[in-house]
């Protein structure tokens, strides 16, 4: 084995929390090394279907998709590209009563977040957005929200990272990590890692390695059903979403339509996922509801990848419980994408600082620990 | 036991036929509106032409198929016409799509014979109306009685560019070329002293002999330039230069291309077979044993799917696979018949692997095509915009492998999934990274394996 790599901050994982933090601390001038098992942005990060929204977030989540609204924004100035991020406007719809009366009460919560959103009744919608079908009865649009290709975010990041001075290294696996002696020793099959700073950026598999620190929690793998159909004239602006979430769809301006809805399987050891047929047919009908002109397309291609999946649907971001100097951020439980960017611009703070502005009482995996900090539940596979 | 076949090309036809004779119904499934396969495909009814003008020299094998198959239809649950986008391991179901609905079968056992396709090098103006390729070239002589063009070029290398020339000029149509990247020297090579099927280099002499009586210009060794035309008339020429280096051109309205062909193994990948990248065949073909056994239970594997052998070797194939889905399922086996076909299909294995020497896939012709190329035709991404993939200094730093590259790129993206383009792009890639093919993986097959529209998706929730 060669000698050990000293760093100020490693990182376990390379999706975009993982290259965002690498990133924010390289400016910062830290000496940091991020540690992934595939290629960067493979999982959650790289498979998911690209929604860059604030709307409908839980409210503890509402700060961080603020801060990361305005470095989406910047992308293009931060990193060299915009990774196709348009600020369409993102319209969840209703399909019926109960389901129109959740998007009225949001308006409250995300009034309290300064977060702008315009609420549209069955009239207002279809003269608004005509491609629409009747299965839509009441519709809430938020104007700031849009879409980004997420298989570009992560490699646009790591790229960013690493001209920045950082050390991303792709294909190395971590076998095992503790704290000795004030210190964090993480291995791979060829090498030792150590430094005082240790984020846990690593997706479904950071309740592995939370559990290393004497933090398991019950966290799940979640594999969304994505597909996208063959290109047809531009026509769907904004990002569709229902209330609910069982299908969503946009379109990209060179006339795909991407279409999610549902769970495929996976087996976070492998690791591998596939969308399943059944689920696939399903999200296919319900997309033809919403948009009725959909119903002559095809669908070209399918896929998913492996995510955290949190009990209570929201994610573990934050110090550990048990271990200084350890910050968790996974967990994302299906919407991390559009948070990764201030996910690791908090995580660099925390490394570095010990402190961030942004409030994340409501994520801390305290929540999911016993009082005397013994562990809840287990990870499950 | 439900025991399903994809496939009615010759491995198929001869899978059903040793399950049927050991008393089972097999589900029989294939995506054309009849059998045959890609090789012996029949003309749509009505049409009345003779199988020895259609099929040639092999008008008696495909009689013999055709045979068997009308025979077998009553003996299976024989579903034409038929698409299956998709295979599910836990349950294992076919998932297929029939005059625009989709249906679920469930299955214990199941053969894979999905036959290959065309091997495609872009060159410029391959795009052309007009262009289209060998297999392509051939399917609309035997199927539609007609030539692509009306004076016709054609160009790659392989067995199958002499015999579509050959079937081209016996059909009557004007053949303005027969061009062979391949050189003479290379072909002469491999194939003297190794004379393992001697009826089919036989052939391929005959096919030559012919051609060059009839005064058609043949020429070996050639480097593709480009096809000229435009979008309003299509093809009007092709241009080329000769094994002296010598720019040529001739006119010509219609190019058929190719060199050989790849198995189309996306159902296998879908149930999980792992797929390896064969050097002597410069393939990606799934793993299977000598008899169509899969690493994933109850998935069988014959034909040209399971590795290129040709269509002779794909009948003996369909009923070794069938044989071993009897022997695991603990049913009555044949085991002299397979003992038999055996010893044959590795006596074949060496005569492709000459023949593989023979015709090898011009690696070096894709990797250097011109920038400005269009590569993949579906999303429109030149070699250029692919070979910018594989830079540090790009906007997402360098692809190393080919399916970050279809992410940086749109490559392989579109309506075919790499189909046409997916060997090629990655002989550029590889060239550009400098390492070898095989290190640049392969586009992963995602379901559905065609497209599937999105009415298919019945009205209501299917029941669990």
């Amino acid at each position: 084995m060669t000698a050990p790599v000293d760093a100020d901050v490693l990182i376990i994982g390379g999706g975009g929390a993982g290259c965002s933090a690498a990133l924010h601390l390289a400016w910062r001038g830290a000496r940091v090394v991020l540690l992934e098992r595939g290629l960067v942005g493979s999982q959650a990060s790289g498979a998911n279907y690209g929604g860059v929204r604030q709307q409908g977030r839980h409210p503890a989540e509402l700060p961080i998709a603020k801060r990361s609204h305005a470095l989406w924004r910047r992308l293009p100035e931060l990193i060299g590209t915009d990774c196709e991020f348009v600020q369409t406007g993102h319209l969840k719809l209703a399909r019926n009563e109960a389901e129109a009366a959740e998007l009225l009460a949001y308006l409250d919560v995300a009034a309290s977040h300064g977060l702008q959103l315009e609420f549209l009744d069955g009239m207002a919608l279809r003269r608004r957005f005509p491609w629409l079908g009747p299965a839509a009865v009441a519709g809430s649009f938020a104007p700031e929200d849009g879409s980004a290709n997420p298989r570009l975010l992560s490699p646009a990041l790591a790229r960013a990272a690493r001209q920045a001075g950082a050390t991303l290294l792709e294909q190395t696996a971590v076998t095992d990590c503790r704290h000795e002696n004030g210190r964090f020793v993480v291995e791979t099959a060829t090498r030792r890692f150590r430094a005082g700073r240790l984020l846990n950026t690593a997706g479904f598999w950071g309740g592995q390695v939370a559990a290393w620190f004497g933090e398991a929690v019950p966290i799940r793998h979640h594999t969304p059903n994505m597909m996208v159909t063959e290109p047809i004239p531009y026509t769907i602006e904004p990002n569709v979403g229902v209330a609910g979430g069982n299908v969503y769809l946009r379109q990209i301006p060179r006339g795909n339509v991407i279409i999610g809805g549902g769970y495929g399987m996976g087996d976070p050891v492998v690791p591998m996922s596939r969308p399943l047929a059944q689920v696939t047919l399903q999200a296919m009908r319900r997309a033809a509801a919403l948009v009725p002109a959909l119903a002559g397309v095809s669908v070209i291609r399918s896929w998913s990848g492996i995510d955290g999946m949190m009990p209570d649907k929201i994610p573990v971001v934050g110090p550990s419980s048990t271990t200084p100097g350890l910050f968790h951020a996974f967990g994302f439980s299906g919407h991390g994408f559009q948070l990764s960017l201030a996910i690791g611009a908090i995580l660099c703070e925390l490394a570095l600082d010990g402190r961030t502005e942004t409030p994340l009482e409501e994520l801390s995996i305290r929540r999911f620990l016993a009082p005397q900090g013994v562990p809840a539940g287990g990870v499950m596979a | 036991m439900r025991v399903a076949v994809v496939g009615a090309g010759p491995a198929g036809v001869r899978a059903v036929e040793q399950l049927v004779r050991a008393g089972l119904r097999p589900l029989w499934i294939d995506e054309a509106p009849d059998g045959g396969g890609r090789i012996y495909q029949r003309p749509p009814a009505g049409f009345a032409r003779e199988a020895r003008a259609l099929y040639g020299l092999e008008a008696p094998k495909a009689r013999a198929l055709h045979a068997a198959l009308d025979a077998l239809k009553p003996a299976a649950d024989w579903q034409p016409d038929t698409l299956v986008w998709d295979i599910g391991a836990d349950p294992r179901e076919l998932h297929t799509l029939h005059e625009g609905q989709v249906a679920a079968h469930g299955f214990d056992a199941a053969i894979l014979c999905t036959g290959a396709m065309d091997r495609v090098v872009p060159l410029p103006g391959w795009t052309l109306p007009g262009v289209t390729t060998l297999g392509g070239a051939q399917i609309a002589l035997k199927a539609q009685g007609c030539a692509i063009g009306r004076c016709v070029a054609l160009l790659g290398s392989g067995p199958l560019l002499w015999l579509v020339a050959y079937q081209y000029m016996k059909a009557g149509a004007t053949v303005a070329a027969v061009l062979d990247t391949t050189p003479f020297a290379t072909k002469a090579r491999a194939l003297a002293g190794l004379p393992h099927d001697p009826a089919t280099l036989a052939k391929g002499l005959y096919y030559v002999a012919r051609l060059r009586a009839a005064g058609i210009l043949v020429a070996e060794g050639v480097t593709p330039l480009a096809i000229e035309g435009d979008g309003e008339r299509g093809v009007s020429a092709l241009r080329w230069r000769d094994a002296k280096g010598r720019e040529r051109w001739l006119d010509c309205d219609a190019v058929g291309l190719g060199w050989g062909v790849r198995p189309e193994p996306q159902l296998a990948d879908l149930a999980g077979v792992p797929i390896r990248f064969d050097a002597v065949q410069h393939n990606w073909v799934p793993q299977r044993d000598a008899m169509g056994r899969t690493p994933v239970r109850g998935i069988y594997l014959a034909g040209d799917a399971a590795g290129i052998g040709g269509a002779d070797v794909a009948e003996m194939a369909g009923a070794c696979a069938a044989q071993a889905l009897l022997a695991d399922a603990v049913l009555p086996v044949d085991a002299a018949l397979t003992g038999r076909l055996q010893r044959r299909l590795q006596r074949q294995a060496r005569f492709r692997a000459a023949l593989e020497r023979a015709f090898p896939f011009p690696a070096r012709l894709a990797a250097a095509m011109p920038d400005e190329t269009i590569l993949c035709r579906c999303e429109a991404v030149t070699a250029g915009e692919l070979r910018a993939a594989a830079e540090p200094e790009g906007p997402h730093g360098a692809a190393p492998e080919v399916n970050r590259a279809k992410a940086f790129t749109r490559i392989g993206m579109g309506r075919c999934q790499g189909r046409v383009c997916g060997m090629a792009a990655a002989e550029v890639l590889a060239a550009r990274l400098g390492c070898d093919v095989a290190e640049i993986g392969r586009l992963r097959g995602q379901a559905p394996v065609k497209p599937l529209p999105l009415s298919a998706a019945p009205e209501r929730e299917a029941a669990a």
